[in-house]
């Protein structure tokens, strides 16, 4: 009850991006499928004529059939960047195989005998196709069509994460911040776009004669004119942003830039593993990211300046349960020695070495302890395993690593790492129903994504990351029996980038002079 | 072109599928409005040699020449407007209606839309499908003998000179079969046309054709008249396949004018006064078949002033002074059996 108020708030609020949204879903969707048609036919067509190529034709469309979608996103990535350009062509590829398939089945399964008169007639091989084979295959056809469609619908939700829009962004926010009425906001649009999609082409394909010939020809105009509708103007803007779909839903992401700064760039949602990329190659302009990122180094990107403080202090701190602290007191001073040790610059370094030269987050760790003079071989385990979780991104893992290591070297507990954990809240709850003991989170996640406190509140602490910290660290205790240990150094918060060059050339070096320049 | 040159003449004609031949080297030339039977036993090539006349089949070696034109220099398409296709199964376009099916090869011939609706409906008519209640229906509305003749009336629709016909009556159960071939035999439209028909069913060959070719294994056995083929068959194996049925092959192909070779005579006959008014009257051209036919009907006919059973055979049409001839089954069958033995000793 109370997630279908939040739903109808939630649509009401946001109204005209559900229609953009739905427009765009619509389009990809369309766009996708006549060019499935308009190869698939023709590529169905060449294999009835030539059935030496039929299982190669099959077979490849299958095998791209059976690539889970995110990854042909991947692959297409590389070569395409991001944008409507690989959604559709990805989108394309999967409807491929069942208007191929459907296709060769329909024209097979035109009577021969037909055929046969036809051509015995006096017909041309294009008037028995046209005429005769066509028209008789098109029931079948459709069928295929349609099955597309559906896929098509589905599928194109994934379009989100790439900066082609669609359903998907409400969706993939929805995830991102655990709220099922954002969710819900993206998936019921698809549902029905998937019944309507469905439901007209089962229309088209129960008519018969003369009336399936004609609705076959309105559906030839219309899915170009539908697909046209994604190409209605964006929004024009001097700079266009690329925001994860977190970063938009959050309170102290894009809605506190809003309140602060009055900043309402034209945005495009992607996932946050192509944000950088995307500002590298310029896709985009401006990003959300995190200060101690290794690819801003690697990428030259600047960090704009949060002058007005629109993003809370996050200070990275080991969260442990109360409970393995009591049974082993030992693993406090473990954890406790890489205190203090991590500055920003220090923690930037790190991540660009396992984000961009790729190395092992576990040789990072060892290295680095190694330089602190930190670093002591494992010991026999004898004991409890101490169970360490991370979110889903390479300064967690690094994290754990460095926990890994000072664990095993300095005390005889053994070390179990649960990494790619996801998200904030799939961390949270695992801590909290004791799936793992120990992970690292940061002072704002765990003001504002999981104890969530009135505005009032937040206000209250303001800036300070002492304050934060207390109120955290006293709220998780009382509510979670969870402790926050002492902070690692560094300061993993929200930041906007841009290019170094563009930040430069535009004389931006602070979100203030982007929100004037904005404006 | 000269008036009595052929207007099919197939030359050498041979077509191999993979190592076997299924046509070898197999000849003929038709003149028009000639009916020829493809006649021969299943997979001896007879559908294989009809589809190479309008090039839905290529042959290997040898021609075809159509109106003294090789068919290769035309395009298959404008060939096959001008020549008329049926087969077994029909192949009506199962989305259009018998109209529409009717006016196929008009329509793609330019006709003018008038025109090609009148003659549908003119065909239809003839076909004892009245257009009124047919021609707005679809194929799978109608029975096999009826789509059947919608597929007779599409063959016929442009007026084509030739009608190649591949077993048109195969797939008809045999009360339906019998009739449509008997309209397809009295069509005023195919009197003219010079017709080329597939077919294994040796009855059939024999009511509908003026020649046969009989085709074993891709090979020319014998091409005659049925006559011929009954009476002097070339081989063993024409002997042969016509064994089982001879009698009534012989009934059906042999006339009153065969048999009655000193029948007629000048003088008149004291019976004239009845041949007056019977009614029973036949020509000499008759079968031996139609004959015993009446026979049997004017057997059971209760008005009938003399002793047996009697048929008239009138005078033919050359000799009008010669007076008609009584028939009997008596008379009748001993004129056959001389008349079988003189032709087989021969």
């Amino acid at each position: 009850m109370n997630t279908l108020t939040e739903l109808l708030t939630f649509w009401q609020a946001q109204a005209d991006k559900l229609g953009q949204q739905t427009v765009q879903h619509i389009g990809l969707t369309a766009a996708s499928l006549v060019l499935g048609v308009l190869v698939g036919v023709p590529l169905g067509l060449l294999l009835t004529r030539r059935p030496r190529l039929t299982p190669w034709v099959l077979g490849a469309a299958g095998v791209l059939q059976t690539i889970p979608s995110i990854a042909l996103l991947g692959f297409l990535i590389p070569a395409l960047g991001i944008g409507p350009g690989p959604a559709i062509l990805a989108l394309f590829l999967y409807s491929l195989l069942p208007i191929v398939r459907n296709t060769l089945t329909g024209i097979r399964g035109v009577d021969a005998a037909v055929v046969d008169a036809a051509r015995g007639l006096g017909l041309t091989d294009a008037q028995v196709l046209r005429r005769v084979e066509l028209p008789l295959a098109l029931p079948v056809l459709l069928a295929g069509i349609r099955t597309a469609a559906v896929i098509n619908v589905g599928v194109a939700t994934l379009a989100a994460y790439i900066a082609a829009g669609g359903l998907g962004e409400f969706i993939f926010g929805g995830i991102a911040l655990n709220n099922p009425a954002m969710i819900l906001a993206g998936a019921i649009p698809t549902a029905l776009l998937a019944l309507v999609f469905d439901a007209a082409l089962a229309g088209v394909q129960h008519l018969t004669g003369r009336r399936l010939v004609w609705a076959g020809r309105t559906l030839l105009v219309a899915l170009p004119l539908l697909a046209g509708l994604y190409l209605l103007p964006r929004a024009n803007s001097k700079l266009l942003a690329g925001f994860s779909p977190e970063f938009v839903g959050r309170s102290d992401g894009l809605p506190g830039l809003q309140r602060l700064y009055g900043l309402r760039p034209a945005s495009v949602v992607l996932a946050p593993a192509l944000v950088y990329e995307a500002a590298r190659h310029g896709d985009v302009d401006l990003i959300d990211g995190y200060s101690t990122d290794g690819r801003i180094r690697a990428y030259d990107l600047q960090v704009l300046r949060d002058d007005r403080h629109a993003f809370p202090p996050y200070q990275a701190v080991p969260v442990v349960r109360q409970q393995v602290l009591r049974q082993h007191p030992e693993l406090a001073a473990a954890l406790g020695r890489l205190a203090g040790q991590l500055s920003d610059s220090v923690m930037t370094e790190l991540n660009y070495r396992v984000d961009y030269r790729h190395e092992t987050p576990r040789a990072v760790a060892e290295s680095f302890l190694r330089r602190r003079g930190l670093w002591q071989a494992a010991r026999p385990v004898q004991g409890g395993v101490i169970r360490l979780g991370s979110k889903i991104f390479g300064e967690q893992y690094i994290l754990v690593e460095l926990y890994a290591a000072l664990i095993r070297g300095y005390t005889n507990l053994g070390v179990e790492a649960k990494t790619g954990l996801g998200g904030t809240t799939i961390c949270a709850e695992a801590l909290r129903t004791g799936a793992i003991d120990i992970y690292p989170e940061y002072t704002g996640t765990g003001l504002l994504v999981v104890l969530q406190p009135p505005t009032a509140v937040v206000d209250s602490l303001g800036p300070d990351p002492a304050a934060v910290l207390r109120y955290v660290r006293g709220e998780y205790r009382r509510r979670y029996q969870l402790e926050w240990l002492a902070p690692i150094g560094f300061n993993n918060t929200y930041a906007l980038l841009m290019r170094r060059r563009q930040a430069r050339q535009l004389g931006i070096a602070t979100v203030s002079e982007l929100s004037a320049f904005l404006r | 072109m000269p008036p009595d040159a052929p207007v099919i003449e197939a030359r050498h004609l041979t077509r191999h599928y993979g190592s076997q031949a299924v046509v070898q080297d197999v000849s003929f030339t038709l003149q028009a409005g000639e009916t020829l039977v493809l006649l021969g036993p299943s997979g001896c090539g007879k559908t294989t040699l009809l589809r190479m006349l309008n090039r839905l089949i290529e042959p290997d070696a040898g021609t075809v020449v159509i109106n003294g034109q090789d068919v290769r220099q035309q395009r298959p398409e404008q060939l096959r407007r001008g020549i008329g296709y049926v087969i077994q199964q029909v192949g009506l376009l199962p989305h259009y209606t018998v109209a529409e099916n009717v006016a196929v090869v008009p329509q793609l011939l330019g006709h003018p839309p008038a025109q090609v609706a009148a003659r549908t409906e003119e065909l239809l008519r003839r076909l004892h499908l009245p257009p009124e209640r047919y021609a707005r229906q679809y194929p799978h509305q109608l029975s096999g003998g009826q789509q059947q003749r919608v597929g007779l009336a599409r063959a016929l629709a442009a007026d084509p000179p030739i009608i190649l016909l591949d077993e048109p009556f195969g797939a008809l159960d045999p009360i339906t079969r019998v009739s449509i071939r008997r309209e397809f035999r009295e069509l005023p439209e195919l009197r003219r046309k010079t017709v080329v028909l597939v077919t294994h069913d040796v009855t059939e060959a024999f009511e509908l054709a003026d020649r046969i070719l009989l085709l074993n294994a891709g090979q020319t056995q014998q091409l005659g008249t049925p006559h011929e083929l009954l009476f002097r068959p070339a081989n063993d194996f024409v002997r042969q396949f016509f064994e089982d049925e001879r009698l009534g092959l012989q009934l059906r192909t042999l006339r009153l004018a065969d048999v009655l070779t000193a029948g007629f005579s000048a003088s008149q006959s004291d019976d004239s006064s009845i041949y007056q008014s019977a009614t029973n009257i036949l020509t000499p051209n008759a079968t031996i078949q139609a004959a015993l036919e009446l026979l049997s009907q004017a057997s059971t006919t209760a008005a009938q002033p003399l002793p047996e059973p009697t048929v008239w055979v009138s005078a033919p049409a050359n000799r009008p002074d010669l007076a008609p001839v009584p028939l009997t089954y008596a008379t009748l069958m001993a004129a056959f059996g001389r008349a079988v033995q003189q032709l087989s000793a021969a």
